[in-house]
C-alpha cells in the first residue's frame, strides 16, 4: 500500500538513521524500538517514528489527554449487575412472577434459556445500601468498593450486541465480534507508543475466580495485535520464574554472561551492517537491547518483596499469593508506576447460570478488596489523577432465573441489553451513577452506553479521537470503534 | 455554475504552462505518490512532478476511491447527493443540484469537482472536513491535469483480462536471462538505475534453498554448488531442490495460511479437530506438481466431480477449515451463516484477491461489488448439511468415513491411521435440495431480504452459460480464459514467496483500494505464461528464480536507500526476515535434530508450561492441557506443530505467523524484543545450540577456529571474516575459562532440552561451544534471507 505518510517517514527515517549512526548504540536503541506508522506488513525499521523515539503513529495526541495510562480490570464471564450495582427492589417484590412480554419485547435469548417454559423474575438475595457523600447504591457484596464510592462512576446503562461469551468479549476488546481485529491495548500502543523503554507498553495479567473456577476460557487473541505490527501485541505477565515467556536466561548463564554475549553479538551485527548496509540490522540490535533490559525490569516489577506489610493488608490476604487477582492488582499498580500505558487484567469465573448467589459472593470477595485498594493506593500516590481504572465484564445477566428459582438459589442467563461497569480516575466524575434501567432491570430507560461509546470515551481520555486513529488494511480504514461510538461526555470531569 | 473561486497558484501554473516537462513513466509515479512534503511544495515542483500523461487507473482512481467513494461510490445507500464517482456514467452525468457537471472533459473551469476540491470554504470543500480525509496539492493537481487532458475513463486495471505484451526494449542486452528481466530492466533504465551484480554463490544457494524448500543448504550442498562451474549448475540446483518433499512442504506451508488451517475449532472452548489428513493432501499435491487449476478445482469442488475419488473428496476439506463453534447457548443459524460467509470470504480473497467481505452488510464502499453479489457468491457454499453449533467431541459433518485399510489403499499419503480403525474426514457435500440463500439485510443472519441464486459478481466476466450453478461451475468460471483475476492473484502470491512482497503489494486486495502493480506488464506476462503452461506451479517458480532479477546481490546500495527503500523497482535481490517456521527449522536442521518425516498427526514440541491450562474453561477436552510430545516428535518441521487457535504456539506468533482464524495472504516481517528472547532462551534454540556444538566438536575439525568456522558457515552459508572470527574466538576462550571454573553451570546448560547430553564430551568445552552456537543463531544474518 502506498501510504504517503509512510513513504514520507520512511525517507525521513533513512536520513535520521544515517545521522544517528555516529551517535552509537544507545541512541539508536531508542530510535528504532517502536514503530510509528505501518504500511501493511512492513518491517520495523522502516516504520520507526523519527521525531519521537518511543512514539506512536499520532506523534502527539489529538487533544490534551486527561490520563497517561489505563488499568482495565476485566471481569470475564458477565458479572450480574443485579447483585452488584443496579438496585432493583421491584424484582424482590415480584420474585417468582413471570417476566412480562412487554418488558422482554422480543429480546433474543441464548440457546440456554430459549427453551424455558417460564421466565420467573428473580430478586437479588443481597441487599443494597447507599454509600459515600454521593449516596452511590452498592450491593453489600462490595463492602470495600463502598469505601471508594465517591471516586467511581458506575454506569448502569451499558449495552452490547453480543449475547455469548466469545463474541461479546471479543467485541469489548477489539470492537468486533469476530476474531481478527487488534485489541484495545494494541490500538493504543500503535497510536500513542510507549512511555517506557524497559517494559512492554501493553501488559496482560490473568487470574482465575473462585466463583466458578472452570467456567469460561480466555483466548490470547483478546490481547493480540490483529493486523497491526506484532510489537503492539499484549505481553502476558505470569506468575512463576519466567514471568514473560522466554525471559529467563538458560541455566549456567549469569547476567554478566548474557551481557557479554549481547555485546559480542552487537559487534558482529555492526560488522555485518558495515558490509551490507541493511538498516534492519540496527533495528535488531536495538530489539536485543530492549530484551536485555526487560530481563531486569520485568523480574523487578514482579518482585513484591519490597512492598511493606500495610500494602499487603490493603490489597488483602490474596495479594501475597502470586497469580491471584489481588496480587495482579498490586502488580498493576507497580506497572503503572513504571508508566506502562495499558495494563489489562482478566479475572475469570463470572458466568453464573446456576447457583448464582453462592458463586457471585465468592467472585465478589475475590475482587472487591483489591479493586478498591488499587484505586485508593493510586490515589494516595497521586497517580489516580492520570490513571483510568475500569471495572467490568462483557455483558450482564437476566432479571429472570435460568433454571429453578428457590428461596435461596437461582441462576441468571446472559443479558446484553443492560449491564454495569465502573470507572475511576483521571477525567472521570467520581461518586456518580450514569444511565438508568427500568424497574425490572431489563431495558435501558436513560443514557445508553454502547460498547463503542465506552471505547470512544476511553480513547478520548487519552487524548485520542477514536475516529482518527485508523489503520488501512485490505482496502479499508479500520478503527477500534468500527463505524460508531460517541464519547460519553456526561461522565467526564 | 458555482461562484468564482480563488484559483491556487499551482493550478494557474498548471493551466498556463500546459503539459509539464519531466518525463516520468506511467507507473513511475506510483512510488512517489504524494508524500506529505509535497503538500507544501512550490508550484513548479508540483507541476514538474506530474506525469506527462495522467492515467485514470494509475493516478486518478486510487485517489477517488480512497477519498471519495465512501460517499460517492458503489454503495447506493450511503451515496451523497445521488452523485457517484465510481462509474464513468455517474461521474460525467449532470449534477442533481443544477450546478452543471462534476467533470467536463478538457474544461477545468466548468468542472464542479475541481472547484469543490480546491475550495477554501469548509461548507463547500470536498472531501468535507468531518470525514478526516484530505487531498494533497499534488493529488489536486493530478486531478486537474486529468480533466484538462480530457478525463479519459478506464475500467479498473485488474478487471481487464491480462494480455501478454511483447518484451520491452532494454539497452544492457547481456543482463536479461529470461523474460522477467526485460520488464524489470526496462523499468530500471527508465528510472536511470542499474541492476545489482549477481549475488555470490553461497548467498544464492541459501536464498534459493529457503525459497524452494524452507531449509538452509547443507555444507556439502554449498561446496558442491560452488565447485560446479558448468553452465547449467544453477538450473540443475533449482530442479533438484524442487524435486523434494521439502519443496512440497514449503509450498504447503504458505497455503496453510491462505486456507486458515488449524488443529482446533477456534471459538470458545476451542476443541480439537482432525484436519491434518487434508494438510497432507496439500503436501501430496505439491509433490506431484498438480496444476494450479486442478489444485483449486479439487479443493472447491472435488466432491462434485463425476465419480469422485477419495482424494478428490478429501481435498474439499479446504472449505471446512473455518472456525466452528460449540459454545453453549449460541444460536446455531447465526454461526452456520458465519461458516458460509467464511468460505465466501476465503475463496474470493485467496483466488480472486477481492475483499468481498466488505459487501456483506451493504454494497462495497470502493469496488463494484453489490451486497447481492456477496450473497450470490455465498449461495455456492450454502447447501452444506452442517450444524452451526456442534457437540463436544463431535466431528462436524459432512464427513467421509473410511476404514484404515481403505485409507491405506486410496489415500496412501495419509499416515498415522491404524488399519483397524476408521477415520472421519471433514469434507464438503451439498444437500440433494439446495438451501435457499438470501441477501441478509445489514448482514443479520436471520434478516432475510431478497432470495438469491448462486452467481458471481456482475462486474466480472459472466458465468459460463453451460456451467452448472454450483461449486464446480464456479471453478470453471474462475479458470476460464477471460477471468482477469485468478491467474494474476496466483502468480502474485508466488512472486511474493521469493521477493517478500508481491508485484501487487496487497495480495489480498486487487480492488480499487489495493496497491497498484509496480510492474503491471510483468504481472500480466507472468499470468498469461502461467495459464499457457497449464498452470504449472513449478515452471512458474523456476521462471522466477532463474531470472537475473532474482539472482541479484541484495545489499541495499546507498543510492537506493532513499530512492527505493522497499525495493519496489527491484534494483537489487530480495532480502527479508525468514518466516517463523524457517527460523526454527533451520536451527533443527543445522544442529542435526530435524526429523524430516512428512505428514501425519500434528505434534507438540516444547512450549512454556501452563499456557493452555491457564486460559482453559471447563470444556477444553483433549486440549485443556498441553501435553508435550517426546523423542523425535519434538523435532518435526514447524509446519507440523499443533495449532490451537485460541492459544497458538507463542514462539511462532512472535515471529508473525497469523492466528489462522481467517484467510491470510501476507505475513508481517517484524523485529521485536520478544523475538530476541525466543532465540536466546527458548529451550528449543538452546538445545539446538548444544547439538550444533556437538557437531562442531565432531565434524568441525581440530582447532577452535575450524570449529567456529564450521558452525558459522553451516548456519549462515559463509565463512566468518577475520574480525568476526577474532571476536568469536575471544568469546569462546572466555566462556571456556568460565565454565572450567564453573563445572556445575556448564552441566546445567548442557541439560537443557530432552536430547540426552553426550557425557563423553568435556563439559566446559561443550558448554562454551554451545554459547558460540547460540550467538550464531542470534545473528541478524541467520534469521535473514539475503
Amino acid at each position: 500500500m502506498s501510504d504517503p505518510l509512510y513513504d514520507h517517514r520512511l525517507t525521513m527515517n533513512r536520513r535520521h538513521f544515517l545521522s544517528k549512526m555516529s551517535l552509537g548504540l544507545g541512541s539508536l536503541a531508542l530510535g528504532s524500538l517502536l514503530p510509528g506508522c505501518m504500511a501493511e506488513g512492513e518491517s520495523l525499521m522502516a516504520s520507526a517514528a523519527p521525531t519521537n523515539p518511543l512514539g506512536g503513529i499520532l506523534g502527539k495526541p489529538h487533544f490534551s489527554p486527561k490520563i497517561k495510562r489505563i488499568i482495565y480490570l476485566f471481569q470475564s464471564g458477565g458479572p450480574s449487575q443485579l447483585e452488584l450495582f443496579d438496585y432493583k427492589p421491584l424484582l424482590r417484590e415480584m420474585n417468582g412472577e413471570e417476566l412480562p412480554d412487554s418488558v422482554r419485547n422480543g429480546q433474543r435469548l441464548t440457546g440456554m434459556t430459549s427453551g424455558q417454559a417460564s421466565f420467573p423474575l428473580a430478586g437479588s438475595l443481597y441487599d443494597f445500601k447507599q454509600h459515600g457523600e454521593s449516596g452511590l447504591w452498592l450491593s453489600n457484596l462490595l463492602p470495600y468498593t463502598a469505601n471508594i464510592a465517591d471516586d467511581i462512576c458506575v454506569i448502569n446503562s451499558m449495552h452490547t450486541e453480543a449475547i455469548n461469551h466469545d463474541p461479546a468479549i471479543t467485541f469489548f476488546q477489539t470492537g468486533s465480534q469476530q476474531p481478527g481485529r487488534p485489541s484495545m491495548g494494541a490500538w493504543l500502543s500503535y497510536g500513542l507508543g510507549s512511555e517506557n523503554e524497559n517494559l512492554p507498553t501493553f501488559t496482560v495479567l490473568l487470574s482465575r475466580g473462585t466463583g466458578r473456577p472452570m467456567g469460561q476460557p480466555l483466548y490470547s487473541r483478546l490481547w493480540g495485535n490483529g493486523f497491526l505490527h506484532s510489537l503492539h501485541q499484549g505481553v502476558q505477565f505470569r506468575s512463576g520464574k519466567d514471568p514473560v515467556l522466554y525471559l529467563q536466561d538458560p541455566p549456567g548463564m549469569a547476567r554478566g554472561d548474557r551481557r557479554e554475549m549481547l555485546d559480542m553479538l552487537a559487534q558482529l551485527n555492526e560488522m555485518r551492517m558495515a558490509e551490507v548496509n541493511d538498516p534492519e540490522i540496527s533495528s535488531r540490535i536495538a530489539q536485543y537491547e530492549m530484551a536485555y533490559r526487560m530481563q531486569t525490569s520485568v523480574p523487578d516489577v514482579m518482585d513484591l518483596s519490597d512492598e511493606p506489610d500495610h500494602v499487603f493488608r490493603m490489597y488483602g490476604p490474596d495479594a501475597a499469593i502470586p497469580g491471584t487477582y489481588a496480587a495482579n492488582c498490586l502488580l498493576a499498580r507497580r506497572l503503572a508506576e513504571r508508566d506502562v500505558r495499558f495494563i489489562q487484567l482478566y479475572h475469570m469465573g463470572w458466568d453464573h447460570h446456576d447457583n448464582l448467589p453462592g458463586a457471585v459472593k465468592k467472585q465478589a470477595k475475590d475482587v472487591d478488596q483489591a479493586s478498591a485498594a488499587l484505586v485508593m493506593d493510586l490515589k494516595q500516590r497521586g497517580m489516580l489523577e492520570d490513571t483510568l481504572v475500569i471495572w467490568g465484564g462483557e455483558f450482564g445477566r437476566t432479571n429472570y432465573s435460568q433454571g429453578e428459582l428457590t428461596a435461596t438459589n437461582y441462576g441468571r442467563d446472559h443479558h446484553p441489553r443492560c449491564f454495569s461497569m465502573w470507572m475511576a480516575g483521571g477525567g472521570i466524575k467520581g461518586g456518580m451513577t450514569y444511565g438508568k434501567t427500568d424497574d425490572f432491570g431489563y431495558n435501558i430507560t436513560q443514557d445508553p452506553v454502547h460498547v463503542h461509546d465506552f471505547q470512544a470515551t476511553v480513547m478520548h481520555l487519552l487524548g485520542v479521537d477514536h475516529e482518527r486513529l485508523t489503520f488501512k488494511h485490505q482496502g479499508r480504514r479500520f478503527r477500534l470503534t468500527d463505524v460508531s461510538g460517541e464519547v460519553v461526555k456526561a461522565i467526564l470531569a | 455554475m458555482a461562484k468564482h473561486k480563488q484559483i491556487p497558484i499551482w493550478i494557474k501554473f498548471l493551466t498556463t504552462a500546459g503539459v509539464a516537462t519531466l518525463i516520468i513513466g506511467l507507473s513511475a509515479t506510483i512510488l512517489e505518490s504524494c508524500s506529505e512534503s509535497k503538500a507544501n511544495s512550490s508550484p513548479s515542483t508540483i507541476v514538474n512532478a506530474l506525469p506527462d500523461s495522467v492515467d485514470f487507473n494509475f493516478h486518478i482512481r486510487p485517489i477517488l476511491s480512497d477519498r471519495c467513494y465512501t460517499c460517492h461510490g458503489p454503495d447506493a445507500n450511503k451515496r451523497e447527493a445521488n452523485f457517484r464517482l465510481d462509474t464513468e456514467e455517474g461521474a460525467m452525468a449532470a449534477l442533481e443540484d443544477g450546478r452543471g457537471f462534476a467533470i467536463v472533459p478538457g474544461k477545468l473551469e466548468s468542472s464542479e469537482l475541481y472547484h469543490r476540491i480546491i475550495s477554501q470554504d469548509t461548507t463547500e470543500v470536498m472531501p468535507p472536513p468531518e470525514t478526516n480525509l484530505t487531498l494533497t496539492s499534488h493529488e489536486k493537481a493530478l486531478i486537474a491535469k486529468w480533466i484538462t487532458q480530457g478525463a479519459k475513463w478506464k475500467t479498473h486495471w485488474s478487471f481487464i483480462p491480462p494480455q501478454k505484451s511483447a518484451l520491452p526494449p532494454v539497452t544492457i542486452h547481456d543482463w536479461p536471462r529470461n523474460e522477467i528481466d526485460y520488464f524489470v530492466l526496462n523499468r530500471l533504465e527508465r528510472e536511470k538505475l542499474t541492476p545489482a551484480g549477481e549475488a555470490d554463490k553461497a548467498t544464492l544457494i541459501r536464498r534459493l534453498s529457503f525459497d524452494l524448500r524452507g531449509l538452509p543448504p547443507t555444507l556439502e550442498e554449498i561446496d558442491a554448488f560452488i565447485a560446479d562451474e558448468t553452465e547449467g549448475a544453477y538450473e540443475a540446483l533449482v530442479d533438484r531442490l524442487m524435486d523434494t518433499d521439502a519443496y512440497a512442504e514449503r509450498m504447503a506451508t504458505e497455503w496453510l495460511d491462505v486456507s486458515r488451517y488449524a488443529d482446533s475449532h477456534g471459538y470458545q472452548d476451542d476443541l480439537e479437530r482432525f484436519m491434518w489428513p487434508w494438510r497432507d493432501w496439500v503436501i501430496h499435491a505439491f509433490r506431484q506438481n498438480m496444476p494450479y487449476d486442478q489444485f483449486i478445482k479439487w479443493q472447491l469442488a472435488g466432491d462434485l466431480l463425476p465419480n469422485p475419488t477419495h482424494e478428490q473428496i478429501l481435498a474439499t476439506g479446504f472449505n471446512r477449515n473455518h472456525m466452528i463453534n460449540q459454545e453453549g447457548g449460541i444460536i446455531p443459524e447465526e454461526y452456520r451463516v458465519e461458516y458460509v460467509a467464511d468460505r465466501t470470504i476465503t475463496t474470493s480473497m485467496s483466488l480472486l484477491g477481492l475483499t468481498l467481505e466488505c459487501a456483506r452488510c451493504h454494497d462495497h464502499k470502493y469496488d463494484p461489488i453489490l451486497q447481492k453479489d456477496f450473497y450470490q457468491f455465498f449461495a455456492f457454499f450454502n447447501s452444506v448439511e452442517e450444524k452451526g453449533q456442534i457437540d463436544y467431541g463431535e466431528i462436524p459433518g459432512p464427513v467421509m468415513e473410511l476404514d484404515g485399510k481403505t485409507i491405506k489403499e486410496t489415500l496412501a499419503f495419509v499416515k498415522d491411521i491404524p488399519e483397524d480403525t476408521t477415520f472421519k474426514f471433514m469434507v464438503m457435500e451439498d444437500m440433494d435440495t439446495s438451501r435457499q440463500a438470501y441477501v441478509l439485510i445489514r448482514g443479520g443472519y436471520d434478516n432475510h431480504g431478497e432470495p438469491v441464486e448462486p452467481g458471481t459478481p456482475a462486474a466480472l466476466p459472466p458465468f459460463p452459460e453451460e456451467a452448472p450453478k454450483n461449486r464446480l461451475g464456479l471453478v470453471q468460471w474462475l479458470t476460464q480464459p477471460n477471468n482477469p483475476l485468478t491467474s494474476r492473484v496466483a502468480v502474485n502470491r508466488y512472486w511474493q514467496m521469493h521477493f517478500g512482497k508481491g508485484i501487487v503489494g496487497t495480495p489480498d486486495d486487487f480492488g480499487n483500494q489495493g496497491s497498484l502493480p509496480t510492474h503491471p506488464a510483468l504481472l500480466d506476462w507472468l499470468a498469461t505464461y502461467f495459464v499457457a503452461s497449464g498452470w504449472d506451479i513449478q515452471a512458474l517458480h523456476k521462471k522466477i528464480v532463474m531470472s537475473a532479477t532474482y539472482c541479484q546481490d541484495s545489499r541495499p546500495r546507498k543510492e537506493l536507500q532513499e530512492r527505493d527503500p522497499r525495493n519496489e523497482l527491484l534494483a537489487r535481490g530480495p532480502r527479508h526476515r525468514l518466516a517463523a517456521e524457517m527460523i526454527r527449522d533451520q536451527a533443527l536442521a543445522v544442529s542435526g535434530l530435524l526429523n524430516d518425516k512428512v505428514g501425519g498427526r500434528s505434534v507438540k514440541p516444547y512450549q512454556p508450561k501452563g499456557l493452555w491450562a491457564g486460559v482453559t474453561g471447563g470444556g477444553g477436552g483433549s486440549l485443556a492441557k498441553y501435553v508435550q510430545d517426546e523423542n523425535d516428535k519434538l523435532y518435526r518441521k514447524s509446519m507440523y506443530t499443533f495449532w490451537k487457535r485460541t492459544v497458538p504456539p507463542p514462539s511462532m506468533m512472535m515471529f508473525d505467523t497469523p492466528e489462522r482464524n481467517r484467510c491470510t495472504l501476507k505475513r508481517q516481517a517484524t523485529s521485536t524484543p520478544l523475538q530476541a528472547l525466543v532465540l536466546l532462551n527458548d529451550p528449543q534454540f538452546v538445545e539446538a545450540s548444544r547439538l550444533l556444538a556437538y557437531r562442531m566438536i565432531a565434524d568441525g575439525g581440530e582447532s577452535v577456529e575450524a570449529r567456529i568456522g564450521f558452525a558459522f558457515r553451516t548456519v549462515t552459508g559463509r565463512s566468518p571474516g577475520v574480525d568476526e572470527m577474532r571476536l568469536l574466538r575471544l568469546y569462546f576462550d572466555k566462556q571456556y575459562a568460565r565454565f572450567q571454573a564453573d563445572e556445575q553451570g556448564a552441566e546445567e546448560l548442557l541439560e537443557v532440552g530432552e536430547y540426552p547430553h553426550d557425557a563423553c564430551l568435556e563439559t566446559a568445552e561443550a558448554a562454551a561451544y554451545t554459547l558460540v552456537a547460540s550467538s550464531i543463531f542470534n545473528l541478524n544474518e541467520t534469521v535473514t534471507k539475503s
